[in-house]
């Protein structure tokens, strides 16, 4: 099913089918929007001339001018805050905050006024602001470089939040997104971010807001997102070969959750394995397990297990595979409920 | 007093002795006295008197008819400001946050913006509210708990009020960029906005991040700073070592210190600062020198942490008082003019008295309204499940 408003699939660079990497998806979704809208408007620390640190923003100043691609000042609380300020204006800015761990600074203006103005105001005050944000470690970083905070934001009525896991989701989920008039919190695997897929822009996108099956199976369930949609796919594939047959499901959205497609997976299947880089505890993960022990109760032939990162701040680089959810333990996970 | 040296240089060993003007660093640190000059630099065009003075930079022509334009303003905001505060005495209101004592700064500040321009308020601002045709009837909403404010922000180019310190001062920074953007500013008929926030924010990093964002964007901004003397219980020698106009300057831009219970002199020093930010010149930081005369909410005690001597003093610089003898002593306004003005504050506080206790009970459901603009199927089932819950009591015992 086609989202709405996305006929602008012709805007794009280049309408045939091409093999691009995440970062390129992702440039090429906002260099889409920036041309059909021009209140689109990019902003962030070196996002202009540098053109990113990941050089997801790459060319843009270039092409669109100071005015609309924004060198801002180093301050995320300012980014949001000015964001407010302009979308209230009229405008739609995309902000990056350069890393996940860099977010905090903005959390006070994310969570007090970019959630809250529209509920405040009784939807008089439309903040149709993205909040681009690199997640998740596997890139042998310096600490705050590699953290995974979707849980703060999917906590947070008001907000909506979303993880690609692959470069043609990046494209049309960022498109999207920026066309949504609620804030969306858009969190980017980094280490996925050179990963390449084939964008055919004449195949029309899924809505945002929904979950997707990747990999069909019958033996368990697989719900993921972000970086670990490709560890569990590596999992299933490796657990072909035992036998196992593993359903794995991108869930996409965060906040709201599209859990249909889970529930009818875990009927069928009667166990759930969610895996995520981030700490279980309190966390989104926690919540799948919640919701889907009270739908498919009857169902399940097993415990909801998750494998996620430990309940530890994130460690010194050389423990992150440690840290980090891999095959083996996802495999291990399906074992278990299996052995149950 | 008050010479930039008094506050940047250390205290001598032996602390000099308090004057009427300057607090001793010990009345200071047990937070008792404020500041209760504004220092040599404080802009001022009608004294605590009623006698009008010039200052060499900021002029004012005004007719008496604009005068007693102001007046009212201050009365009738007054008036409303006492009302509430009683509403919330008698149980109507939740709280009350007063705006008593800085009539002249909200006025003087309120009917200095057009209507083009756009103001972030903090949660004080109830003169300037009515400055923006927002009506008392409009605030006391949320101070009764039935909403967070009922106005149309863009409508009236007056933003919610924000009661996280500072927030407001970044989103109006990116406001003001915005009118940049879109080429408002350059000219007479240039836009402008202006933000409201009090001595206690200075020190919250959004409001400094804000002071950065607009120097750097040459934003339209003009930071309104009411420097109350308190922040609650703390004075603003504890937000500061410096007068905080001075502030400004470290950041690239102009900072001027106002009486702020002068109606006239806010006036001047903010249509100046308007000016100047039409036409491409902003960021303008005012601190507006005035005095909260009630607690700072009505959940505070101020008598715990303020003399009473200290109050006494600022009641003889009454914004409303010098206004009144100003129009009086020049023949600008007779008897009938001030009886009518007090019959006309009468009335709204009873419209506002009548409004505020007939205010319908939000119903349920509403809370799950505007979460989203593009509603959420899950908040949805949520209302659902909630709602035929409390269907279960229908015609039931409870």
């Amino acid at each position: 099913m086609a989202a709405p408003t996305m006929d602008r699939s012709t805007d794009t660079p280049s309408a045939a089918p091409q093999k691009i990497t995440m970062i390129k998806g992702l440039n090429q979704a906002l260099r889409a929007t920036m041309e059909a809208d021009p209140k689109v408007i990019v902003m962030g620390e070196d996002v202009g001339k540098l053109g990113g640190v990941f050089r997801v923003t790459d060319g843009l100043q270039k092409d669109f001018g100071e005015q609309r691609v924004l060198d801002t000042p180093l301050s995320e609380s300012g980014i949001i805050g000015t964001a407010i300020g302009l979308a209230i204006r009229g405008y739609r800015p995309v902000c990056e905050i350069q890393f996940d761990g860099f977010i905090f600074p903005g959390f006070d203006q994310i969570v007090s006024q970019l959630a809250k103005l529209h509920y405040r105001t009784q939807g008089r005050i439309k903040l149709p602001i993205v909040v681009r944000v690199p997640f998740g470690g596997g890139i042998g970083a310096v600490e705050h470089h590699s953290e995974s905070p979707e849980s703060y934001f999917a906590h947070t009525a008001g907000l909506k939040v979303v993880a690609c896991s692959n470069p043609v989701d990046a494209h049309w989920m960022l498109r999207q997104a920026i066309e949504c008039d609620d804030p969306v919190l858009f969190f980017e695997p980094k280490r996925r971010y050179h990963e390449k897929a084939e964008l055919d822009p004449s195949i029309a996108p899924q809505p945002l807001f929904s979950s997707r099956v990747v990999r069909k199976g019958s033996t368990a369930t697989i719900a993921t997102y972000g970086p670990m949609v490709k560890t569990s796919l590596d999992a299933a594939t490796a657990g072909a070969e035992d036998g196992l047959d593993l359903e794995v499901i991108d869930l996409r959205s965060l906040s709201p959750l599209d859990l249909a497609p889970v529930y009818e997976s875990v009927r069928r299947t009667g166990r759930l394995i969610v895996v995520s880089e981030a700490p279980s505890e309190a966390s989104i993960t926690g919540e799948i397990a919640a919701k889907v022990q009270q739908e498919c109760f009857y169902s399940l032939e097993a415990p909801v297990l998750r494998v996620t990162g430990f309940d530890t701040p994130y460690p010194p680089a050389k423990l992150e595979e440690n840290f980090l959810p891999d095959l083996d333990r996802v495999l291990a996970a399906v074992d278990r409920s299996l052995a149950w | 007093m008050s010479s930039p040296e008094r506050w940047s240089q250390p205290q001598p060993s032996g602390a000099p002795a308090a004057t009427a003007a300057q607090p001793t660093a010990e009345q200071v640190i047990a937070g008792l006295r404020a500041t209760s000059e504004g220092g040599p630099e404080l802009v001022q065009l009608l004294t605590p008197e009623g006698e009008r003075v010039d200052h060499p930079d900021f002029h004012l022509d005004i007719t008496p008819e604009e005068l007693r334009g102001l007046y009212r303003d201050m009365v009738l905001v007054r008036r409303a400001d006492r009302e509430a505060n009683a509403l919330q005495r008698q149980g109507q209101l939740g709280l009350w946050v007063p705006l008593l004592g800085q009539e002249a700064a909200q006025i003087g500040a309120g009917r200095a913006l057009r209507p083009t321009d756009m103001a972030f308020p903090s949660y004080r601002e109830h003169g300037v509210a009515w400055c923006r045709g927002v009506h008392p009837n409009e605030i006391v909403g949320m101070f009764r708990g039935v909403d967070h404010g009922a106005w149309d922000p863009v409508e009236r180019r007056f933003h919610p009020y924000t009661i996280v310190i500072g927030n407001q001062c970044l989103n109006a920074a990116g406001y003001a960029m915005g009118q940049r953007f879109d080429g408002k500013v350059g000219d007479d008929n240039g836009e402008a906005t202006m933000v409201f926030f009090g001595d206690g924010a200075t020190s919250q990093g959004d409001v400094h991040e804000a002071f950065v964002w607009a120097a750097v964007y040459d934003a339209p901004l003009v930071f309104f700073c009411q420097n109350n003397q308190w922040a609650i219980s703390e004075p603003t020698e504890r937000q500061s070592r410096l007068p905080l106009y001075q502030r400004a300057r470290g950041y690239g831009f102009p900072g001027i210190r106002v009486d702020g219970n002068d109606v006239l002199a806010t006036l001047a020093v903010a249509r100046w600062a308007l000016e100047e930010c039409r036409h491409g010149n902003g960021p303008v930081l005012i601190e507006a020198f005035t005095y909260r005369m009630d607690s700072h909410t009505t959940s505070d005690d101020a008598t715990r942490y303020r003399l009473s001597t200290e109050v006494e003093e600022w009641k003889l610089k009454d914004p409303i008082e010098r206004v009144k003898a100003h129009l009086s002593r020049n023949g600008f306004a007779d008897h009938d003019f001030f009886d009518g003005v007090e019959a006309e504050a009468d009335e709204l506080a009873a419209v506002l008295r009548e409004h505020c206790v007939n205010l319908p009970e939000p119903p349920p459901g509403r809370m799950f309204d505007n979460v989203y603009a593009e509603p959420s199927p899950a908040l949805r089932a949520q209302q659902d499940e909630y709602e035929t819950y409390l269907a279960g009591f229908a015609g039931g015992e409870h």
